[in-house]
């Protein structure tokens, strides 16, 4: 069985990791994830789709202690299996931050300001037993 | 004066959880209450705004309440549902258009957490489906941050969900009316660092109903109505960091709940130092330690020392959620914004019993704030 995306229009899965797909202005130079067609910043609609940096540093930060409802999520949501895994909003120089899942959950190894990585997670299967991934962030 | 607005009825089904009642016999029976309460017939009601996320089209409870040929427009506006609904009866009759309606709010959500469902048609949610898309989140990481900034400490939190469920077990009308300890509340199931579960409101039920009138015709209806002075909606700006947002801008920017209560406070005449009493968003305990600085009752950091000082209790010198808040009441999105100017309607009138705020409060506060980025204030006066 493969490994797919999660959703193409907003990861690609590249040979280099994955890649996440946002939108630059041309404009003013704003960036937006995921993709969308105009510029909430100076609401310009000249925009262009662009692979958005894998590294930056973390900027806020939670636990998601309990399973969340499915649907939507995808994962886990046997209470005696649930793992809590983190979230935060990881800054990308330049671009924007974006909320994410992280590798960590340990509230002692977080910190605003930490160097992070994007890397690929497994999260669920699709109807034919394909692997879904996404996207998450783990400490560099 | 002809142009002022006055609430001259109010009504409220409990808050909680009702086996076998539908949210909006929940807002029925809230109005009905607001009627007696002004001495009117659904009959007289020349309008009606009516708020529910997630029980139904308020517009069809006129085949329960009567088919009168009343104007009811249905409002759906996030968090600010409620507050929506009465803006928008406050500017009818501010318009002129007529001189007597109603606002109500009433809702019932499933238990848990609430879904968020961001998928787009024949796409798959990568957004919940990743296990993010959950409101509880974002406050998680929102006074995390704001902790760390600030010197906000675990213990300030725990003090004011103790506080909600103090005033909560003074209202009859409430949710959750068993008074918990803060050790309670910091030893509870931790949900999204660094808030616990009695930390957290919960979705709930609930109807709240009000009865406006123009200001100079009040008196027709009660010996003591009360003004509302200002009523102010605003949503987010660029930059600014807001609930469900799978990006946010590099650029920081102060959210809706700076722009509302800035306006609703010059729109009122008045500023947050003549405010006797204040009802504030508080989703989670962290959100009422931020919304206290937000709406400019304080400074960034100065609400530690305020909660130890007991000057948010109903016996300070500015209480806050007297009624228990959104913790001790729960959430009916409908209902929630309407629940805070019911409460305030009671203390101005002087008739909120065992957890009156003394010294017979004049001017009073209410603040919602919530999902997509979106904030109401209005201030009331007697």
């Amino acid at each position: 069985m493969a490994e797919l995306s999660i959703n193409e229009n907003v990861m690609d899965l590249t040979p280099e990791g994955p890649r996440l797909k946002g939108m630059r202005c041309k404009n003013c130079n704003n960036h937006v994830f995921p993709m969308q067609k105009g510029c909430p910043k100076c609401t310009s609609d000249d925009v262009e789709e662009v692979h958005l940096g894998t590294k930056g540093t973390l900027w806020a930060w939670t636990i998601q202690g309990f399973p969340p409802k499915a649907p939507p999520y995808l994962g886990e949501t046997d209470p005696s299996k649930f793992e809590p895994y983190g979230v935060g909003y990881v800054e990308l120089p330049g671009e924007l931050k974006v909320e994410s899942r992280l590798t960590v959950a340990d509230p002692t190894a977080l910190k605003s300001g930490m160097e992070m990585e994007l890397v690929g997670e497994k999260i669920g299967k699709d109807e034919e037993g394909n692997d879904l991934i996404t996207f998450a962030f783990a400490p560099v | 004066m002809s142009d002022d607005v006055a609430i001259v009825g109010i009504g409220m089904h409990p808050f909680g959880r009702h086996e076998g009642v539908s949210g909006m016999e929940q807002g029925a029976a809230a109005i009905r209450t607001a009627c007696a309460d002004a001495n009117v017939k659904w009959a007289d009601l020349e309008f009606a705004f009516g708020g529910s996320v997630a029980a139904g089209n308020p517009d069809s409870m006129v085949s329960q309440m009567g088919l009168t040929g009343l104007q009811f427009i249905n409002v759906v506006n996030g968090c600010a549902t409620g507050g929506s609904a009465l803006i928008s009866a406050y500017n009818t009759i501010k318009s002129g258009a007529f001189d007597l309606g109603l606002a109500i709010g009433f809702d019932k959500h499933e238990r848990g957490a609430f879904r968020v469902n961001t998928g787009k048609s024949g796409e798959r949610d990568w957004y919940g489906g990743s296990g993010m898309a959950l409101t509880t989140q974002f406050f998680g990481m929102k006074i995390n941050r704001y902790m760390e900034e600030y010197g906000i400490t675990q213990d300030a939190l725990a003090r004011v969900s103790a506080k909600a469920f103090r005033n909560g077990s003074m209202n009859e009308n409430a949710w959750r009316r068993q008074a918990l300890s803060e050790k309670e509340v910091l030893q509870s199931a931790m949900l999204s660092y660094p808030l616990t579960q009695y930390m957290f409101c919960s979705p709930g039920e609930g109807g709240v109903a009000l009865i406006l009138a123009r200001a100079d015709k009040a008196h027709k209806y009660t010996k003591n109505p009360i003004f509302l002075k200002s009523a102010v909606v605003r949503s987010r700006r660029y930059g600014s960091f807001e609930v469900l947002a799978p990006s946010l801008a590099l650029d920081y920017a102060d959210g809706p709940t700076v722009d509302a209560s800035q306006k609703a406070f010059e729109a009122a005449g008045v500023g947050p130092k003549d405010i006797d009493v204040a009802q504030l968003q508080d989703t989670e305990s962290g959100a009422e330690i931020m919304h206290m600085a937000e709406n400019g009752f304080c400074e960034h950091g100065e609400q530690e020392a305020m909660l130890a000082n007991g000057d948010t209790e109903i016996t300070g010198r500015l209480p806050v959620n007297t009624d228990g808040g959104c913790l001790a009441n729960g959430e009916p999105v409908g209902a929630s914004g309407l629940r805070q100017v019911y409460e305030n309607v009671l203390q101005l009138r002087g008739d909120a019993g065992k957890r009156q705020v003394p010294n017979d409060p004049k001017v009073a506060y209410t603040h919602v704030y919530g999902a997509p980025g979106i904030s109401g204030v209005t201030i009331l006066s007697t």
